[in-house]
């Protein structure tokens, strides 16, 4: 009988996700923060703490080449995948099969492996300076890769189809009888697009924007990968300071600095969009 | 948009979808190349590069490691994620979208923050390395994939069909096994082989977990990447490349099939 009651509300299938949540994300998240800033001592020494290493150098500089290189990849992104969703949203069956096979045989390769690619393409002996210097174009290698160009040129790169998918999303919700009312009743192309069109859209931009911003933020193996030495972002000086200073409390109070940005940010995500759309699934 | 722009737009697009393109297919070609160093477009070809990849024993054993670490990876996380879809899409549930945002939180928090915390609980229990224990850990990063695909194909599912299964007197299991399984089953393979590649794929987890016992192909290459950019990672890169084709390919072909079965059954 009970077995029966059991089945009868699928409500409890949710439960063995939650548990393995749980067991395997949220207790470690807790488990580590808790761990390491107990050892600090009470809540005013973690808080004194907490404050010295966020106004350390170090800190401080991180979290402005972050933040910096984050806006620009959002600003990028959002500018780049503008016009190709708004194609991907008009065009024809196959246009758009063509379009989307170019944005989701990036989206599903390894991060690593795009990484890769760029640095191939961005070396001092890459395919471009390469492609260049046997053209004439320039004397020198251009330094394109080990500095913060290399590093925002492969980070739009990797972030560019979540953009363009959420972007997309929201433009196939807009309904083109608004854009042919305008236009019947005298709007030029531009001033309808101007009026309608792009306010309709906005909604999408600013998902859009979030998820990548959010994205950018955290992101790791592309700077570690293409950056100078100058150009450290939050996620890699946590790496730095657990595999090579062995600096627990360093590195949980740097993580808590960078989840609480990011739960802030994804709590703005979470009010403007539906989370069941989420990058264009 | 604008006037002008009905020739700029296609023109553009176009571009785009070049530069989106150019960077896989370029180290595609390179690593089959037969120069002594990376060179594009290649003076000739060989498959030297992946005769040096599959050759050497630790990339091989590199290899297994990812396959075998995604497999459990897969079955966790797809298993779990597939009731977890059912029970958001069928069942009266207060607070739904802040369960949903919960289970999504992996593919939110930085990745780095989630590895390094994984690695404090794994080096006390003493699990670095533990194929099994990675696979577990890589599951909690699928699981935000596995949901959001079978979300939409449950959604695609009509529960009047389980309510006659029910009504005519069979169990809540087997409606399960003999009506929705049968129904959603394209989603559940899309869903498995994406939990696969994520898996397969994942680098700052395995970073800090596989230890050098079971260093996984993303971590390979990573250590490779920063002792030189020999050609052989682009053999291994070649190869992710075509997992992630061949995993395309599958998930087109079960849409399809999928597809075909809907119109067969409407009149």
């Amino acid at each position: 009988m009970r077995r029966e009651a059991f089945w009868r509300d699928p409500a409890i299938l949710v439960y063995p996700a939650i548990a393995f949540l749980v067991i395997g994300f949220v207790i470690p998240l807790t488990w580590f923060f808790v761990a390491t800033l107990s050892e600090i001592g009470g809540p005013s020494a973690i808080l004194g703490q907490v404050v010295s290493i966020a106004s350390s150098r170090a800190v401080v500089s991180a979290l402005i080449t972050t933040n910096w290189i984050a806006l620009l990849v959002t600003a990028l992104t959002l500018l780049a995948g503008y016009p190709i969703a708004y194609y991907l949203s008009t065009g024809n069956r196959l246009r758009f099969t063509l379009v989307l096979f170019c944005i989701v045989v990036p989206y599903f390769t390894s991060v690593i492996v795009r990484t890769y690619s760029w640095m191939v393409l961005l070396g001092r002996n890459g395919v471009i300076n390469q492609a260049l210097l046997s053209l004439g174009v320039i004397d020198a290698p251009l330094p394109l890769l080990y500095n913060k160009l290399g590093v925002v040129i492969g980070m739009t790169y990797v972030l560019l189809p979540y953009m363009i998918l959420t972007l997309y999303a929201a433009m196939k919700a807009i309904d083109p009888s608004y854009m042919r009312a305008g236009l019947a009743l005298g709007a030029s192309r531009t001033y309808a697009f101007r009026r309608i069109y792009l306010p309709l859209s906005a909604h999408g931009a600013i998902s859009g924007s979030l998820i990548v911003f959010i994205l950018a933020i955290g992101f790791f193996i592309t700077p570690a990968l293409m950056g100078g030495p100058s150009d450290v972002m939050i996620a890699m000086l946590i790496e730095r300071s657990v595999e090579i200073m062995l600096d627990w409390q360093g590195a949980a109070i740097m993580s808590l600095l960078l989840l609480a940005l990011t739960l802030v940010l994804f709590a703005i995500y979470y009010r403007v969009t539906d989370v069941r759309r989420m990058m264009g699934a | 948009m604008p006037e002008r722009s009905s020739r700029v737009l296609p023109i553009y697009v176009a571009a785009a979808c070049f530069v989106l393109l150019a960077p896989i297919v370029i180290v595609c070609v390179i690593s089959f190349g037969g120069d002594g160093y990376l060179k594009f477009p290649p003076d000739s070809f060989s498959l030297k590069w992946f005769a040096a990849f599959f050759g050497d024993s630790r990339w091989r054993q590199s290899l297994i490691s990812s396959a075998l670490i995604a497999l459990i990876a897969c079955v966790i996380s797809t298993v779990i994620g597939f009731l977890a879809a059912y029970a958001l899409v069928r069942a009266e549930m207060r607070a739904k979208k802040f369960i949903l945002s919960l289970m999504l939180m992996p593919i939110i928090v930085p990745t780095v923050i989630t590895a390094i915390a994984m690695y404090f609980l794994t080096a006390k229990f003493g699990l670095v390395g533990n194929m099994l224990w990675i696979g577990f850990c890589h599951a909690i990063i699928a699981l935000p994939i596995v949901l959001l695909i079978l979300l939409s194909a449950l959604q695609g599912v009509d529960p009047n069909l389980e309510r006659a299964a029910l009504g005519l007197g069979a169990s809540r299991l087997r409606v399960f096994f003999k009506v929705v399984i049968p129904i959603a089953w394209p989603g559940v393979v899309s869903a498995a082989l994406f939990a696969y590649l994520a898996s397969f794929d994942e680098l700052i987890i395995s970073l800090f977990l596989a230890g050098a016992r079971a260093q996984t192909l993303p971590v390979r290459i990573w250590n490779s990447l920063h002792l030189d950019i020999e050609p052989t990672i682009a053999a291994a890169a070649t190869f992710l490349i075509a997992l992630t084709g061949a995993i395309l390919i599958a998930d087109g072909a079960v849409r399809w099939l999928r597809g075909r079965s809907v119109g067969s059954t409407q009149p």
